[in-house]
C-alpha cells in the first residue's frame, strides 16, 4: 500500500462526487455528492497524515483538520436540510431547474 | 491492514459512491452513502486513524444519514424516477470529471512521496490513538475546539429560526 494507492482513492471518488453534483439536478443528492466530495478531501488528509511517521505517531494535524471538518459538515447539513425544507414549504419542488426565480 | 482487503474496502467505496450518482430513487442514494462512509471509515482504520474511522460511522452514517433520509420522506420519489437526464449536464459533467482525473492522475503519479509504502512506516503500538488525538485537541487546538462549539451552537439556532412556520395560526393563549 503506498500514499499514491489511498490519494488515488481519494481522487476517484471526489470525481465521482464531482460528476454527481453538476449531473444530478434533485437537490437532496447534489447535496449528498457534495458530502462524498468533503469526504474524499478528508481520506486524503488522513492518508497524509499517516504517511507522516514522526516517533512512531502520526502527523495529528492532519486528523484534527478532519475531526474539525467532520464537525463543521456535520452543522453545515443541519444547516442546507432546513434550507431545502423552507424552500420545498415555499416551491414544493426539490428540483433545481424550476427554481429559477432569480434568472430574471 | 492486508492489501486485498484495502482493494476490498476501495471499490465499496467507489462502487457506492457512483451508485449514489446514479440511483434514481433518493432513498437508494441515501443507502448508497452510508455504505460508501462505512467502507471509508474502514479506509480510516486501516491507516491507524481508529478514533476518525469510528467518528466517521457515527456522525455520517449516523446522524447525517438519518437527516438525509427525515427529509427525503418529505419529497415525492415518483416524480423523480420519471425525470430524465439532461444530456447536456451529463456531457459536460464527463468531460469535466475526465479532465479532472487526467490532471489527478498526472500529478500524484509524479509525486515522489507518494511511493512510501505503509510497511516501511510502522507506529508506535504502545501509545493509544485516541489518547494523543485528545492531547493534540485540548493543547494545541483548544481555542479552535471552542470556536467550532460556538459554531454548533449557531448551527442549532440557525436550523430552528429556519425551518420555524411564519403563517402559524394565533397562538391558544390569544384566544378569547
Amino acid at each position: 500500500m503506498t500514499l499514491a494507492h489511498y490519494l488515488f482513492v481519494s481522487g476517484i471518488l471526489f470525481a465521482i462526487g464531482l460528476a454527481g453534483v453538476i449531473v444530478r439536478r434533485n437537490i437532496i443528492i447534489i447535496f449528498m455528492c457534495l458530502e462524498l466530495m468533503l469526504n474524499a478531501g478528508n481520506l486524503s488528509l488522513v492518508a497524509f497524515s499517516r504517511f507522516q511517521v514522526a516517533n512512531g505517531l502520526p502527523n495529528y494535524n492532519g486528523q484534527m483538520l478532519v475531526f474539525l471538518i467532520i464537525t463543521v459538515a456535520a452543522a453545515e447539513v443541519a444547516v442546507g436540510l432546513a434550507i431545502i425544507v423552507a424552500l420545498f414549504r415555499a416551491r414544493q419542488t426539490v428540483h433545481v431547474e424550476d427554481l429559477n426565480s432569480l434568472q430574471g | 491492514m492486508p492489501e486485498p482487503l484495502f482493494y476490498f474496502f476501495s471499490l465499496l467505496t467507489l462502487i457506492f459512491g457512483v451508485g449514489v450518482v446514479i440511483n434514481r430513487n433518493p432513498v437508494a442514494s441515501a443507502l448508497c452513502l452510508v455504505a460508501s462512509f462505512i467502507g471509508l471509515a474502514a479506509i480510516y482504520v486501516s491507516l491507524n486513524a481508529y478514533f476518525l474511522g469510528t467518528i466517521q460511522v457515527l456522525v455520517y452514517a449516523g446522524a447525517v444519514m438519518v437527516l438525509f433520509l427525515f427529509i427525503i420522506m418529505l419529497m415525492d420519489i415518483r416524480a423523480e424516477e420519471r425525470r430524465k437526464f439532461n444530456l447536456v449536464a451529463v456531457g459536460g459533467g464527463m468531460v469535466l470529471v475526465i479532465g479532472f482525473l487526467a490532471m489527478f492522475s498526472s500529478v500524484v503519479s509524479g509525486f515522489k512521496g507518494g511511493e512510501q509504502r505503509l510497511s516501511q512506516l510502522p507506529l508506535d503500538t504502545t501509545k493509544s490513538d485516541v489518547v494523543e488525538i485528545g492531547k493534540t485537541l485540548f493543547t494545541d487546538y483548544t481555542f479552535h475546539l471552542q470556536i467550532v462549539g460556538v459554531l454548533l451552537l449557531v448551527a442549532t439556532v440557525g436550523v430552528v429560526v429556519l425551518s420555524r412556520r411564519e403563517d402559524r395560526p394565533s397562538a391558544p393563549h390569544e384566544a378569547p
